[in-house]
């Protein structure tokens, strides 16, 4: 079985706009204000962000008809990766070499649990 | 952006809830696999009521709603870059349970894979010291 590249593009597109859902998660919480529990209601921000993971999750679950899912799952975790990028553009966030090893390290599990489950 | 005193404890309550937050998001794929394996109608009206009247499916949905929470809850006080990868023990989870629950095997890969995902959360866990 061969992964086609639609699928491979497809979970590449999800990862993308996934990692958008946190940034805007992150946004809206910042917020949050405790004298008023109903602004969330009114937090645009918020919004966003669960909408960003539920586009992204159709993208995947269509990405991941067809394909295996070892070369297809490691892909969705590229998302953490552009989380890094959005976190120190939008919110300042050092990018520090205990991040990179987290992350690196992250990856490479992700990776054996989808080769193992071929 | 207003800026917050974020205090040490405040910073490991974040990763306290995003923990939370990993396991209810495992709870809820295995609900909606259990939901989702008795939708098998022939057409879309039937499809669709079957989705709805679908207690596990539904119960699966409530969980990723409630950890959707825990996870804005979080990241108030915690860094994107540290708190969104550490989501990834819900692999971690997912992996446990599918054993447990579907008696799905457990091979050396998806041990070793288990394993070094949950030693790179704890080194991201420990970068959150700044």
């Amino acid at each position: 079985m061969s992964t086609p590249l639609s699928s491979m593009a497809l979970v590449f597109v999800a990862s993308f706009i996934g990692s958008f859902g946190g940034v805007f998660l992150k946004a809206g919480a910042h917020r949050l204000d405790k004298t008023n529990p109903l602004g969330v209601l009114r937090n645009w921000r918020l919004a966003a962000g669960v909408f960003a993971f539920l586009v992204s999750s159709v993208f995947f679950v269509m990405g991941l008809r067809e394909g295996e899912l070892s070369i297809l799952y490691p892909m969705v975790s590229l998302g953490y990766l552009w989380t890094l990028v959005w976190s120190r553009i939008f919110f300042g966030e050092p990018l520090t070499r205990g991040k990179f090893a987290g992350l690196g390290l992250i990856l490479f599990g992700i990776v054996l649990l989808g080769l193992g489950n071929r | 952006m207003p800026t917050v005193v974020v205090t040490d404890a405040k910073r490991r309550l974040s990763l306290y809830l995003v923990f939370a937050c990993t396991v209810l998001g495992a709870g809820a794929q295995v609900l909606m696999k259990i939901g989702a394996s008795s939708i098998d109608h022939p057409t879309l009206g039937a499809k669709l009521l079957s989705m709805i009247a679908n207690p596990p499916l539904l119960a699966g949905y409530c969980l990723y709603g409630l950890s959707t929470i825990l996870l804005v809850l979080a990241l108030r006080h915690g860094q994107l870059s540290i708190l969104y990868p550490v989501i990834a023990l819900t692999y971690v989870w997912v992996s446990i349970l599918s054993v447990v629950i579907f008696h799905e095997r457990m091979t050396p890969l998806k041990i070793a894979g288990v394993a070094i995902i949950v030693i790179g959360v704890a080194v991201l866990g420990r970068s959150s010291k700044s």
